[in-house]
């Protein structure tokens, strides 16, 4: 009898977990199915759950109308100025903090560990006044480039210096030494015995400072004007647009969709290593 | 400790001890009679700087070595993070409106900025209803995400992979990806929901906009970002459940131990941790939230009636230029902000790494 019921409850309890995926797929699965649907379909009395008589065009009106691939090539240049910066200034750190004992280093990680809890909310006013007072706002492509990258990258290195900390604290330097003993240069040692242990670790952060800059929307919000929109800048206002008039939610939809895709893809690659790392202290205690 | 610094030596680990009794003839030799405690500690150093260059060839990095591997990022931090902070603090002191924006001198004006805060009742609602906001969202989100997790853990593995399949895909959406998602779902016209809840037989539904009254646009705006949240907090506290050992459980089951006495006893203790940092962030979080209400406010209601302090430092100071009042508040954020942080980084400052 009771293994009965002990086997009712885990049929309820499938059950519960099989309807609660499909609430949480739902919203992804509608911005897909909505954008491969013409307006028509998008607003008769029943919506149309399944992409039938769908179609790419959609797609194309977004491409062609408006200024998506400005807005690409923009979110590409910020995005990979701040991966390549981020990377190099929080692996020479997080080199530092694992490596050496110095002066001042647990200051440094703890203020490190606070400074990404700081909100970018609470402090974009006076990015905002300071990008301005540097000339880095509005002054052409270049300066807007550097002030929004600024802010990006020292944005993202404080946690990618925690997470490559670990990486580089898990090679042993016994390692390069014992290559050293065998006869490589110092430099040799780190590039053929160091360097390739830490590469999964250096993507993994590499991936997470180029989510972080390629979403980020309130910092662009406040430093960009019409002309050098990023893609959440540009999504936004194709809304708005489209807005005007009775709404396209298919063209929407299909813009949404073209922003989310790489995320979703690079996303589901990196997020292991960024779970752990955020909740790493508590796990391991 | 992985340092292997010069310095190492004076942590007294087993290896640089061992080095230093080595060394210990002749450098006392050199500086023999002096017994005070800091030569004793030079010497020591020295010694283990010996004894270490012969050990790893790590004698010849230059005490500034780590410092220069610093500089860059301590550069970008100070002049992204530390100066605005810096400038925030002293504006919000300041009488910093549209005119001291076309060169008029900022005065300090002391804590009228504050008092204006605390004073003017706009103000004080939107620190109200933000810090309401923010605790309601974050404890429905850590309670929705510990109940996912526990589903999660009872379910067979297939189950447990679609559920886990569909978390990551809401996880990994774009913010801005999401809120135009949520807008389509909860259109007045012809939105999913409003569909859904005609069906079910709410006739009122029909042509319902959800954004006009406040209250519901706060509603409107939880169950968002719940769905957003959720996910980080779902696998967290999964992560955190399976370190829970099975023959820990059993082992209290054979002792007599019933299902709520094995849950608190043992389970409880297991993932307070990484509940309670889990629960700090998303109240760090949620107290920030700006995306989700500046694209919601976007689908038509008044900011005025819905600006959360993101929203509200946005439009005062970007929007109204009324610089010293803004600056106020986003003290007020950034100290609430402290304040919360301040467990996790010390939880973390216990770990022995550090």
């Amino acid at each position: 009898m009771l293994r009965i019921w002990r086997r009712i409850g885990r049929l309820a309890a499938s059950l519960l977990a099989l309807a609660l995926a499909v609430i949480w797929v739902f919203p992804v699965y509608w911005m897909v199915n909505s954008s491969f649907l013409p307006n028509t379909k998008l607003s008769a009395a029943t919506p149309a759950f399944l992409p039938f008589g769908g179609s790419l065009t959609n797609f194309k009106l977004v491409f062609t109308h408006g200024n998506f691939g400005a807005a690409l090539k923009m979110s590409l240049i910020i995005t990979g100025i701040t991966v390549v910066f981020t990377l190099l200034f929080a692996f020479l750190a997080a080199l530092a903090i694992s490596r050496y004992k110095f002066k001042g280093r647990r200051s440094f990680v703890l203020a490190v560990l606070f400074i990404q809890m700081l909100p970018a909310e609470g402090l974009f006013l006076a990015q905002y006044t300071m990008i301005r007072d540097m000339g880095l706002m509005n002054t052409g492509l270049l300066n807007t480039v550097i002030g929004v990258s600024l802010i990006y990258i020292a944005a993202v290195v404080p946690f990618t210096v925690w997470m490559l900390r670990g990486f580089v604290a898990g090679i042993p330097a016994d390692l390069e030494e014992a290559a050293m003993v065998d006869g490589l240069s110092r430099t040799k040692a780190f590039f053929r015995i160091t360097f390739p242990l830490l590469a999964p670790g250096l993507v993994a952060s590499g991936v997470y400072a180029f989510l972080q800059a390629w979403n980020e929307f309130t910092v662009a919000l406040v430093l960009l004007n019409q002309e050098n929109k990023t893609l959440p800048l540009w999504l936004r206002s194709f809304v708005q647009q489209s807005s005007q008039h009775e709404i396209d939610w298919g063209q929407v939809m299909a813009a949404s969709t073209l922003v989310a895709v790489p995320v979703i893809i690079f996303f589901l690659f990196v997020q292991g290593r960024m779970t752990s790392g955020l909740v790493a202290g508590a796990v391991k205690g | 400790m992985t340092s292997h610094s010069p310095e190492a030596g004076q942590s007294g680990k087993t290896s640089a001890a061992g080095t230093s009794r080595l060394a210990a003839p002749d450098a006392a030799g050199s500086s023999d009679a002096q017994g005070n405690g800091a030569s004793a500690v030079r010497l020591r150093k020295r010694a283990g700087r010996t004894g270490r260059a012969h050990r790893s060839g790590r004698g010849r990095t230059f005490r500034w070595t780590p410092y220069l591997l610093i500089a860059p990022a301590v550069g970008i931090l100070l002049l992204a993070l530390a100066y605005p902070i810096g400038w925030q603090l002293v504006t919000s002191f300041k009488e910093f409106g549209l005119a001291q924006q076309f060169g008029q001198p900022a005065e300090f004006n002391g804590l009228d900025n504050y008092i204006k805060i605390v004073t003017t009742g706009e103000t004080w609602m939107v620190v109200v209803r933000s810090v309401v906001f923010c605790l309601v969202n974050a404890f429905l989100t850590v309670a929705a995400g510990t109940a996912l997790a526990t589903l999660m853990n009872a379910v067979p593995k297939a189950v447990r992979l679609i559920l886990q399949v569909a978390l990551l895909l809401a996880w990994s959406m774009p913010v801005v990806a999401v809120m135009t998602v949520w807008n389509w779902l909860f259109d007045w016209n012809h939105g999913t929901i409003n569909w859904l809840l005609v069906q079910a037989g709410a006739e009122g539904y029909s042509r319902h906009n959800w954004l006009e009254n406040p209250l519901s646009f706060y509603g409107v705006a939880t169950v968002i970002i719940v769905w957003m949240s959720v996910p980080f907090v779902a696998f967290s506290m999964y992560a955190a459940l399976t370190q829970v050992s099975g023959e820990v459980l059993e082992a209290a089951q054979i002792d007599g131990a019933n299902a709520w006495q094995r849950f608190k006893g043992i389970v409880v203790p297991m993932v307070r941790p990484v509940l309670m940092i889990v629960l700090l962030l998303q109240i760090i979080w949620d107290l920030r939230v700006f995306t989700q209400i500046r694209m919601l406010q976007d689908r038509g209601s008044f900011p005025s009636e819905t600006d959360l302090l993101g929203t509200y430092i946005y439009r005062e100071g970007v929007g109204a230029s009324h610089f010293g009042m803004a600056a106020a508040m986003s003290v007020f954020v950034l100290l609430i902000t402290m304040v919360a942080a301040w467990p996790y980084v010390r939880s973390l400052m216990k770990e022995e790494t550090i």
